[in-house]
């Protein structure tokens, strides 16, 4: 408890009642006084009166020159550490890739560089879908018309050119309620894509936990020590099954819940029966700006801000499906003139949603739109500059003509 | 005591445990604990209000008081609070004061472009599940240094707008013209520096008005002006720690972060004020394309607003880049103790009959308000199945399995859809499309896939709607 004043020479001014009937904050004035000076009077309509002090305000001196203060930086013990996680395998590791990227080791919050810089950068990965009929908001479509039927093409057009760092490969058509596809077709286009581009992959399912179980197991085994992003185990997989399948083969889960901390534990803490902590990802779900924006902001500030202080069942790299921003329908909604363009305004709803998140300390991003995975890129550089606290060329804002 | 910390029964001690009902609480624990979450104020309790109580008073409010103080800009009706914060991270409690955003105007602007501008702040509304999202302040600049000019900017300003003004001006001469044309008007004084800070004081003093201090990249010296200005007599002091873009903005995130730690968890009474941000700073960049400028600007500015910024200062005057900073201002300032999910039940709209179409969606707040907006503003008449899906929008309830074809036929069976209208006909969230035909199997009722968006029903109904009785 931190009662800092000593009661006896409190500052009180005189609407001390008023203005803790706003909003609880004293009005401090130039006046002391003491306890026994006080009078307040209360009226018989149960109207506050004011107090009144009997003696003459004492002026305090004022202050010459700036007084002398130091800020102490808040450097905090984090007993816990984000575990890192390899994904991708190069031929000496195992695997085909042109290299391997590690997430996570983090051991202070997001981007507290003043106490420690973060051990490696997020990683931004596109998102490819099996299924040509995906549906795409139009400011993202423009970007892949030409290679929506091929999923191979799709994956080296966000590597070439827009140096997509990973790529996730979503299988729409496995759903038994869209085109049902075969486990054995999906590992076909798996394989066409690890031999268009040679950057880590992530393989994603539909939904359906059985299906999405015998498609997953079919690509694991096929594509063993590639270290591949399994998107993802759920509660409602078989979690040996799942969990023994991603172990034996090498490769990497993302633990999916949906926006419920104790939920993520409970996944964690089932996988950790059959798989070692360095081959799991959460993610608590992402909900786009102005829909659900806050709700997995908080859940995964919380979760990342546990892992750190030593929840041994949270301390895990997260993952964001930043592409659900165009869910908002303001991301892709044609509105009246003074919101557009929405070919702007699309882009950037994405953007504000991955960077909210980025904030929270994000290690593995799945986005969609060129120009948004562009400026998270940037943003991430910039954070990563290693400009402490207290460094950097003043802006004269003031004076400046725009 | 961090608010976090905080507990009903450290509250309950001091109060007079009468139970007397006065302030409107059954017990004097209901009240405490209407205090602890700040949704009552002391002053309720009026056996506290004795003068032989006094000592209990402060007391209990010293425990109560927020560790960043708030600070009022603006006359009585178009005054805007910001501060008054008690936690760092908004799950701790929640945040009270959304950060307001000021749209900037400079006293070299032509004047067609400065009516625009405070038309602009006037104007922009956004219309959010019932809400309106809106701009709060204008800040004036003195790029001339003209007194004169700062003088005539902020006369004109004023007649434009009610909305709080921020000046900003570094000389004390212009600033003192400045707040000679709004006095009384209690605009926020930009800013008082290691340079001027005296002068600025006393301008603070004498027009009753808040004060910035600034020192931008230079922490020591930030909090060595506000406990100076404090000493001074300056209470209503607001801290500029110096906002920078490209690779200075780990540095401004870093300062903000200490600043706002060091305030909450060691409170630091010479931190404890609000923050001010400054995205604008993001025009300072060479770049020839004022698109970009201003995708950049709102980028700084929403890493601000994620990083605890109280007041920030603007120049785009552009809807695209501004929608989605008030929209995440909403969503972090939203109290993250209210509950996510509203009643599942069957809701009416307009002049219902038993003829009237049947939408279903779920019961998580955002996914119901939005759909009931669409309806209301269409003003159609129809009737609403909102499913118990735990709180869940549509799309992540159906991969969630929350909304499956069984908790639809469990929803229509208790809540008695089949008395309310005489037709069969459901129709379902676009985004549930594939659980079309387990939906018409579990229920008997014939199912139509619906927009992907609420915001296409009306279109939907025009088109597609046709009520018949089987």
């Amino acid at each position: 408890m931190a009662i800092k004043k000593k009661n006896e020479s409190l500052p009180l001014s005189f609407d001390i009642l008023e203005a803790l009937a706003k909003y609880q904050e004293i009005e401090l004035s130039d006046v002391d006084i003491s306890f026994e000076e006080l009078e307040i009077n209360l009226t018989p309509g149960g109207v506050i009166g004011v107090p009144r002090p009997r003696a003459q305000p004492i002026l305090k001196t004022k202050p010459l020159s700036l007084i002398e203060a130091k800020v102490d930086l808040p450097i905090k013990e984090y007993s816990g550490k984000i575990v890192e996680v390899k994904l991708g395998a190069t031929r000496t590791e195992g695997g085909t890739r042109n290299k391997s990227i590690v997430i996570g080791g983090e051991s202070v919050p997001a981007y507290y560089n003043f106490q420690q810089m973060p051990p490696h950068k997020p990683v931004i990965a596109f998102d490819v879908f099996d299924w040509p009929k995906v549906s795409l908001a139009k400011a993202v479509k423009e970007h892949f018309r030409d290679v929506v039927h091929d999923p191979a093409e799709w994956a080296k057009l966000c590597v070439e050119k827009y140096n997509a760092e990973m790529i996730n490969l979503h299988f729409l058509t496995i759903d038994p309620l869209i085109e049902d596809t075969s486990p054995r077709t999906a590992v076909k286009v798996v394989e066409n894509v690890l031999q268009a581009v040679d950057v880590p992959i992530a393989i994603g399912g539909c939904g359906d936990p059985k299906k999405d179980l015998a498609v997953f197991t079919a690509i694991a085994e096929a594509t063993k020590g590639e270290r591949l992003l399994i998107n993802s185990v759920t509660l409602d997989m078989d979690i040996e099954k799942s969990a023994k399948m991603i172990k034996d083969n090498d490769h990497v889960a993302i633990a999916f819940t949906s926006m419920d901390v104790n939920k993520a534990r409970e996944l964690n803490r089932k996988l950790y029966d059959y798989l070692p902590k360095n081959q799991i990802v959460m993610d608590t779900t992402t909900a786009a700006l102005g829909y659900g924006l806050d709700y997995a902001f908080t859940v995964m500030e919380r979760c990342r801000l546990a892992g750190l202080k030593g929840d041994p069942e949270l301390n895990h790299p997260m993952s964001s499906g930043s592409t659900n921003a165009w869910a908002a329908r303001e991301a892709w909604m044609k509105m009246s003139d003074q919101w557009t363009p929405r070919e702007l305004r699309g882009p950037l709803w994405e953007t504000i949603t991955a960077q909210t998140l980025l904030l929270t300390g994000v290690d593995y991003f799945m986005m969609m739109h060129p120009a948004a995975a562009n400026a998270i890129r940037t943003i991430i550089n910039h954070l990563m500059s290693g400009k402490n606290a207290s460094t950097g060329d003043t802006v004269e804002w003031v004076s400046l003509k725009v | 005591m961090p608010a976090k910390e905080l507990s009903p029964i450290e509250i309950y001690k001091y109060l007079p445990k009468t139970n007397c009902k006065e302030c409107g609480e059954t017990n004097c624990m209901a009240f405490a604990a209407k205090l602890v979450n700040r949704e009552a104020t002391l002053q309720e309790c009026l056996p506290l209000l004795d003068p032989k109580q006094t000592e209990t008073f402060t007391r209990l409010w010293v425990l109560l008081k927020p560790p960043v103080k708030a600070v009022e800009i603006g006359l009585e009706n178009n005054k805007r609070k910001i501060g008054g914060e008690y936690v760092q991270y908004r799950h701790e409690f929640t945040y009270f004061s959304p950060t307001a955003i000021a749209i900037d105007v400079s006293d070299e602007m032509s004047d067609e472009e400065v009516e625009i501008r405070a038309k602009f702040v006037n104007e922009l509304n956004y219309q959010y599940i019932g809400m309106n999202l809106t701009l709060d302040m204008v800040a004036i600049r003195s790029t001339s240094k003209d007194p004169a000019k700062f003088e005539a900017i902020t006369k004109k300003v004023a007649q434009l707008t009610n909305k709080p003004l921020i000046l900003c001006a570094l000389e004390p001469a212009v600033m003192e013209q400045g707040l000679a044309a709004v006095e009384g008007k209690r605009p926020l004084i930009y800013a008082a520096t290691k340079n001027n800070w005296k002068e600025m004081a006393d301008l603070a003093l004498m027009y009753k008005c808040p004060l910035v201090a600034s020192s931008p990249q230079d922490l020591n010296t930030l909090k060595s002006l506000a406990k100076t200005l404090k000493e001074y007599g300056v209470d209503d002091i607001v801290l500029d720690p110096g906002t920078l873009w490209d690779a200075g903005t780990s540095t401004t995130v870093n300062n903000f972060t200490i600043l706002r730690d060091l305030a909450i968890n060691e409170e630091d009474e010479d931190l404890g004020y609000p923050l001010l941000g400054v995205p604008m700073v993001a025009w300072a960049a060479k770049e020839e394309d004022h698109l970009v400028k201003e995708w950049n600007e709102a980028m700084l500015a929403s890493v601000l607003v994620t990083r605890y910024t109280d007041i920030m200062i603007i120049h785009s005057v552009s809807g695209w880049s501004l929608l989605p900073l008030i929209f995440l201002r909403q969503n972090l300032y939203t109290d993250p103790r209210k509950p996510v999910a509203v009643e599942a039940g069957v809701r009416a709209f307009g002049d219902v009959t038993d003829m009237s179409p049947v939408f279903l969606t779920t019961n998580f707040a955002l996914t119901y308000y939005t759909v009931a907006s669409d309806i209301e503003s269409a003003k159609l008449s129809c009737h609403v199945l909102v499913v118990d899906s735990e709180g869940m929008s549509v799309e992540s309830a159906v991969a969630g399995r929350k909304l499956t074809a069984d908790t639809i036929a469990e929803a229509v069976k208790s809540f008695k859809l089949g008395d309310i209208v005489k037709h069969r006909h459901l129709v379902i969230p676009g985004r549930a499309a594939r659980l079309s035909g387990e939906i018409q199997e579990a229920t008997g009722w014939s199912v139509s896939v619906g927009p992907m968006d609420s915001s296409g029903i009306p279109k939907y109904l025009e088109e597609k709607w046709k009520p018949t009785v089987e």
